[in-house]
């Protein structure tokens, strides 16, 4: 009778186990978010491990941003010449294309490619490292890891991820010049005219704001994957590496997207 | 040698972000940086449909400054409209500020027309004379219900 009502009960039970699960999960992240927070200002970690890590998601990633914002910007400008010129109203392009690009996809594209570029090397090499025990010998050494490895990724992705965006803000509007000024010919004055005219600080500060909450997420993200690579249940060792790696990049693209979502209904 | 150079890129890196980061606020999302170069004028319209803060306010053509700020005097339920004009441009008190739209559906400007009082406004001061905006929707209404004869 009992096992009855048991098997009965069990998809019950499943949905209860995955909504704890689910729920420890994002309580854990928390927490490592916080902490991670709260290393960068006491005690803060040397400046010397903010630079390399500037270094490595900053420096490094200029390159990809500078090429996906230039092509973002020249396909804006082909797509919205072509849209605007059936109206009449083409002088409109650089509005659509540095509005298009200021409040949305200058933070979000930018986000994405770091994750690619940073997050899933962030996961990875922490992700060794706790399988390799490297995280326990700083534990035993006196060492906080959260201070030493976590800390000065969260700190420089705030400083990266709104400067990169900045560029990537910047390259795009000269990708829609490019193609809408060079290539089809509207007039350049127009173009920056109206850019001057549709951009407000609003717009401006609201791209910011996005990108230093990406920022966040993915850092976060990434350094919580690699470093609970060891509690995975799903694989361990190397296996455990790679899927931290894989679930660091899905995670944080959906948490960019679905942030980006939320922000935006808060931020207009 | 190389910590040397890879400080120096950080650098490099973090001076182009904050340069863009710059020309986005400054000169495109219009932070006043500096300020004081502008002194503020108050309009007061019966309608401002369709004006925004930011808008031009041009004279003959040329912008002379921007729409501060819109809001509504609650004793008559006019629309007061600051109006920040470059310093340097001296408006008299007589002027005529005018709602106007570039072009047919484009953004709403204000116009101002010169007078020819003697009297130079300074900051804070009145535009008294002012015409509303024209509501193109209204326009066409009156035309299709037959106000006009």
């Amino acid at each position: 009778m009992t096992d009855a009502i048991t098997f009965l009960l069990s998809p019950a039970a499943f949905v209860g186990r995955t909504v704890l699960t689910v729920v420890a999960e994002l309580g854990g992240f928390c927490i490592f978010l916080v902490q991670g927070l709260w290393r960068i200002a006491i005690p803060s970690p040397s400046w010397r491990k903010i630079v390399q890590q500037v270094y490595f998601i900053g420096v490094k990633s200029i390159f990809v941003i500078v090429l996906i914002g230039l092509f973002t910007g020249m396909v804006l400008g082909l797509q919205g010449y072509y849209t605007l010129v059936k109206f009449g109203s083409e002088g409109l392009l650089g509005a659509a294309v540095s509005l298009s690009i200021i409040r949305e996809l200058g933070p979000v594209l930018t986000a994405i490619m770091i994750t690619g570029r940073a997050g899933s090397s962030m996961a990875a090499e922490i992700g060794i490292m706790r399988i390799s025990e490297q995280i326990d010998a700083l534990w035993s050494m006196g060492i906080n890891p959260m201070r030493f490895l976590i800390a000065p990724r969260l700190a420089a992705s705030l400083i990266c991820f709104p400067l990169l965006t900045a560029i990537f803000d910047v390259v795009g509007i000269g990708g829609g010049y490019l193609t809408g000024v060079a290539l089809l010919g509207i007039n350049p004055g127009t173009y920056f005219d109206r850019i001057d005219a549709a951009v407000e600080l609003t717009d401006v500060s609201g791209g910011f704001v996005k990108s230093v909450v990406f920022a966040l997420l993915v850092a976060a993200i990434s350094c919580y994957q690699g470093y609970f690579t060891h509690a995975r249940r799903d694989g361990f060792g190397a296996k455990g590496v790679s899927l931290a790696t894989t679930a660091a990049v899905v995670f944080s693209c959906v948490a960019i997207l679905v942030a980006d979502y939320v922000l935006t209904s808060f931020l207009l | 040698m190389k910590k040397y150079s890879m400080e120096t890129t950080v650098g490099i890196f973090v001076l182009a972000g904050l340069l863009c980061v710059a020309y986005l606020t400054v000169k495109l999302g219009k932070l006043e940086v500096l300020g004081g170069d502008r002194y503020p004028l108050t309009a007061r319209f019966k309608d401002v449909t369709g004006l925004k803060s930011g808008a031009y306010v041009e004279m003959a053509g040329v912008r002379i400054g921007r729409v501060g700020g819109i809001r509504l005097d609650t004793k008559d339920n006019m629309a007061l409209v600051t109006l920040d004009i470059d310093k340097g441009v001296r408006l008299t008190d007589d002027s005529i500020a005018s709602i106007k739209t570039s072009g047919l559906i484009g953004d709403k400007f204000v116009k101002v027309s010169p007078g020819g009082s003697d009297e130079v406004l300074g900051p804070g001061g009145v535009i008294v004379e002012t015409e509303a905006s024209v509501d193109l929707g209204d326009l066409i209404g009156k035309y299709v219900f037959g106000g006009v004869k």
